[in-house]
């Protein structure tokens, strides 16, 4: 066990943890923040991304005693109670099934658009190549992605 | 609360709750219902609540569990509908498990809508009843002035009352008699036909905990368990003291084998929840319980585990489709002679697929807190999990410690996926015998690799496939071998023909056969078992005897249909071959069939029917010469009735096509000595979003009743996507997945 200072959501953490538990246990045991899923371990799956720095991360892979900047989850998404363009888009487009690999597919998008206001088919291809939907949901992944850009940015895509 | 008196020929119960909304129970008598897939589903008191606050909120609450499948949002929308809801003031809840209120809760064989419509469409029309019958006291009028509409009781003079206004007054209202009952025309729909987003939506998208997997329970700890890695193993000795003091770790111990837990009183379900002997591991947290499992040193007894070898069992399906005996289920005396004939033409072909796994995104997972009775009081336990059938755990509850029903509470969740998975509860068996063992509120959550070793399977098989074209080019007569596993004695779930297959129903001159061996691999429900596999053999053979006989595919497929006719007038189970006519050419027409492709890019046609549903796909599909192929678009064309949720029933059939195809495109489990050979995604793998095809969905709204789509858009898409790679390439694919044929989906 060994102490370890974690902002998550804006908020600072001291926690007492083994060093070598991945930052998914870390959140959703310890921290009960239990948005951000498990689906595999071995970062195949895409279920448990959030973003640590702003870059999408497999947390399930990370050791909390090597994460180096603060973490947003699921949770911490909604700005003040404002749901994101993207989440929104997610309600509006009607996107989940199960729902279980939502919120890792709601965070590698939220990466995505950060660096990339308005993604082709292709970047989006690209960039959530990491998330698994066992539902088969891609296609209204894919449509909510770019409705949240055009809300984002305004007018309509080209 | 006060109960209002029920009237004798009314099956409505009524009572004012708390705040002075009101709340409507159903009651239905028993009966048992039986699933399509074979399942038997004991119905009986079926249940929905409807209450309404002062303020006029709606509260529906669904007691069908929600995998996915959309239940939670459909069902609801039929009652709001009835009312004269308005959606904006409907929520919706789950029900808690109660049998004595709900009857049976479960979700499996697509079976939700044709179960629960018309307990659905008599309870909102019975509330909508009182609701008037209300508004006729308050405003002094005749009941016949009175309709409801947007939430409100609105007079011809334009006056109205709200429901929240209305709600205390209508909880006293006498219980209309279901007979006379009157229904909404739909034309006037206002929420059945339209597009309604899930009601969870919301709490998905921004991370609200629902599922299983999240419950926390005070004084919660944490486990895992270790089974043998050849079912059938038991735990003897493990190095009990070197985990004990890993971190984290606070008990570790050997669970016996216990075959009593398996009882349940559901047929299908009887034999499968039995606790496999283990290593259970408790400790403070999930990752501490995981790190230790894989520290784990076990001493097995091997003795009755399993020896399957898929290789072996594929060698002996090929060995037996040579020697051509079997179990003679169909016949006809023209098979023969077609057969015999020199001036016809004969092909016979071999068709092989794989044992798959459930992969259900969320894996199994289960917590439970058993409690001794102090001071003379009985023992308890309570459940948190996500289940299709959740109501079991109390059987199992029963075997293992004799509680009784009442002893047990069950608060069923979300499922992160289902299946069929979900409907086998060898997970909660662990989780409850963890918990009574160690004395403490228990959540095990299995590894990924936990889930795909230890799940129910599809099971595999093999049919082989004969057929005669006679100089006209007509099918002259039709052999089908159907070669696969039972279980002692009894075929697994999802083995063989059910029965209502083209073969078994609508061809003349055809002879069906069938041959099972004995499995030990578990298999299960996993979605439209049996249809899954046959759908991929038959549509498959059918186009190559289409081309056989130099004929278009679609031609000969409506020609093999014949007349429009229902096999059993009335019985929605049953193939219509008028329907089936109708979505395939329905489906050809709007995939362009029969217009010019460029080299490599082929049309492929399927068609299938199972859970009630008529669904024809065309697949247009693209190969290249190192033989990566991309599915363009698939065309589907659907009757299942008049459709609820025009978004939910696209989104399953999206989603199936793309399931369909992650399938069979990639996905096999293989055994050795009874062990699984694949352990994560990274040997399991699940189509990513970069394959994904353009899906046209199209309804055809008949005027049959409606009925589920959560599973019968998933068999046809193989065939589809293989009669495509063969209109494009000349190339025939007679076994799953593709990946192991050389294909590689780009």
């Amino acid at each position: 066990m060994s102490k370890h200072k974690l902002v998550v959501n804006g908020i600072e953490h001291e926690l007492d943890v083994r060093p070598d538990m991945p930052l998914l246990w870390v959140l959703r045991d310890k921290l009960k923040l239990t948005g951000t899923k498990y689906g595999c371990g071995i970062a195949q799956c895409g279920a448990c991304t959030v973003h640590v720095g702003g870059a999408a991360t497999r947390s399930c892979v990370l050791p909390v005693s090597a994460v180096t900047g603060p973490v947003t989850t699921i949770e911490g998404l909604a700005q003040k109670g404002d749901l994101q363009p993207l989440q929104a888009a997610w309600i509006e487009h009607d996107v989940p099934q199960c729902g279980y690999c939502q919120s890792g597919q709601i965070m590698a998008a939220a990466a995505l658009l950060a660096g990339n206001p308005r993604p082709t088919d292709k970047d989006i291809d690209q960039a959530m190549a990491g998330n698994y939907c066992r539902c088969g949901t891609y296609i209204r992944i894919r449509e909510a992605i770019h409705a949240a850009a055009d809300n984002a940015v305004g007018g309509t895509r080209g | 609360m006060s109960i209002a008196k029920l009237s004798r020929r009314s099956l409505l119960k009524v009572s004012a709750i708390a705040g002075g909304g009101f709340l409507l129970e159903a009651t239905l008598p028993a009966r048992v219902l039986a699933a399509e897939d074979g399942l038997l589903v004991e119905s009986k008191d079926l249940n929905a609540y409807v209450t309404i606050d002062a303020n006029g909120q709606i509260t529906i609450y669904s007691s069908v569990p929600e995998m996915g499948q959309g239940v939670k949002t459909t069902l609801p929308m039929i009652i709001a509908e009835e009312m004269g809801a308005r959606w904006e003031d409907v929520r919706v809840i789950n029900a808690p498990l109660d049998a004595a209120k709900y009857g049976m809760q479960g979700a499996g064989g697509s079976t939700s809508i044709p179960r629960n419509y018309g307990t659905m469409r008599r309870m909102g029309a019975s509330a909508r009843e009182m609701l008037i019958s209300a508004a006729a006291l308050v405003m002094e009028v005749e009941r016949q002035e009175l309709e409801a509409r947007d939430s409100r009781v609105v007079r011809r003079s334009g006056e109205s009352r709200t429901f929240g206004e209305l709600a205390t007054l209508a909880a006293k209202q006498p219980i209309p008699d279901p007979e006379t009952l009157s229904y909404k025309d739909p034309r006037a729909y206002t929420i059945i036909g339209k597009s309604v987003s899930g009601v969870d939506n919301l709490a998905i998208a921004t991370g609200v905990g629902q599922f299983g997997i999240d419950v926390d329970v005070p004084g919660m700890k944490y486990a895992s368990y270790a089974r043998c890695p050849r079912p059938g193993g038991r735990a003897l000795r493990f190095n009990e003291s070197a985990i004990r003091k890993l971190p984290g770790i606070t008990d570790a111990f050997i669970l016996a084998p216990d075959e009593r837990a398996g009882k349940t009183t559901m047929a299908f379900l009887d034999g499968l929840a039995v606790l496999h002997g283990g290593v259970a591991i408790v400790g403070d947290d999930t990752w501490s319980v995981m790190d230790a499992k894989n520290k784990l040193e076990v001493e097995w007894d091997e003795s009755e585990a399993s020896t399957d070898d898929w290789a072996e069992k594929v060698a002996w399906g090929e060995r037996v489709a040579r020697e051509g005996s079997g179990q003679v289920r169909l016949d006809s005396p023209a098979v023969d002679a077609a057969f015999a004939d020199p001036n016809n033409r004969v092909i016979e072909s071999f068709y092989q697929f794989p044992y798959v796994a459930h992969i259900c995104m969320e894996p199994m997972n289960c917590t439970a807190d058993y409690r001794k009775g102090r001071a003379g009081a009985p023992d308890s336990l309570e459940i948190w999990f996500g289940s299709q059938f959740p109501g079991q755990v109390k059987d199992i509850a029963k075997n293992l410690f004799g509680l009784e029903p009442d002893q047990v509470k069950v608060n069923p969740l979300r499922m992160g996926g289902g299946f069929g998975r979900r409907a086998i509860h060898d997970f909660a068996t662990e989780a409850m015998a963890i918990s009574h063992r160690t004395g403490a509120p228990v959540k095990l959550t299995w590894t990924r690799t936990d889930d795909i070793h230890n799940d129910f399977f599809r099971v595999g098989g093999f049919e082989n496939m004969k057929g005669a074209i006679d100089p006209a080019g007509r099918l002259a007569a039709l052999e089908q071998h159907y070669i696969g596993f039972q279980h002692e004695g009894k075929p697994v779930i999802g083995s063989g023909l059910r029965g209502n297959e083209l073969t078994m129903v609508a061809l003349p001159n055809a002879r069906v056969k069938q041959t099972m061996k004995e499995i030990d691999t578990a298999c299960g429900p996993w979605r439209a078992p049996g249809s899954n596999s046959n759908a991929f053999v038959e549509q498959s053979f059918i186009h190559e005897l289409a081309h056989l006989a130099g004929r278009d595919h679609l031609e000969f497929l409506l020609e093999l249909l014949g007349e429009r006719r229902w096999i059993k007038e009335g019985d929605v189970n049953a193939l219509n071959t008028g329907r089936a006519i109708d979505v395939i050419k329905l489906a050809a027409e709007k995939a362009g069939w029969g217009r010019t492709l460029p080299s490599g890019t082929g049309l492929g046609l399927a068609f299938y029917f199972c859970h009630a549903a008529h669904i024809a796909e065309v697949a247009e599909v693209s190969v290249d010469a190192k033989r990566n192929f991309r599915v363009n678009k698939v065309t589907v064309a659907v009757d299942v009735g008049p459709i609820i949720n025009v978004s939910g029933a696209l989104s399953q059939v999206q989603g199936s096509v793309i399931d369909g195809l992650s399938t069979m495109a990639l996905q096999q489990i293989t055994m050795k000595r009874g062990a699984i050979q694949q352990d994560n995604f990274h040997d399991y793998s699940v189509m990513r979003i970069g394959a994904t095809p353009v899906v046209e969905v199209h309804f055809i709204e008949s005027d049959n009743p409606s009925t589920g789509l959560g599973e019968p858009a998933l068999p046809p898409l193989a065939p589809a996507v293989t009669n495509a790679i063969f209109a494009a390439t000349g190339e025939r694919i007679r076994s799953m997945p593709l990946r192991e044929a050389g294909f590689t989906l780009v």
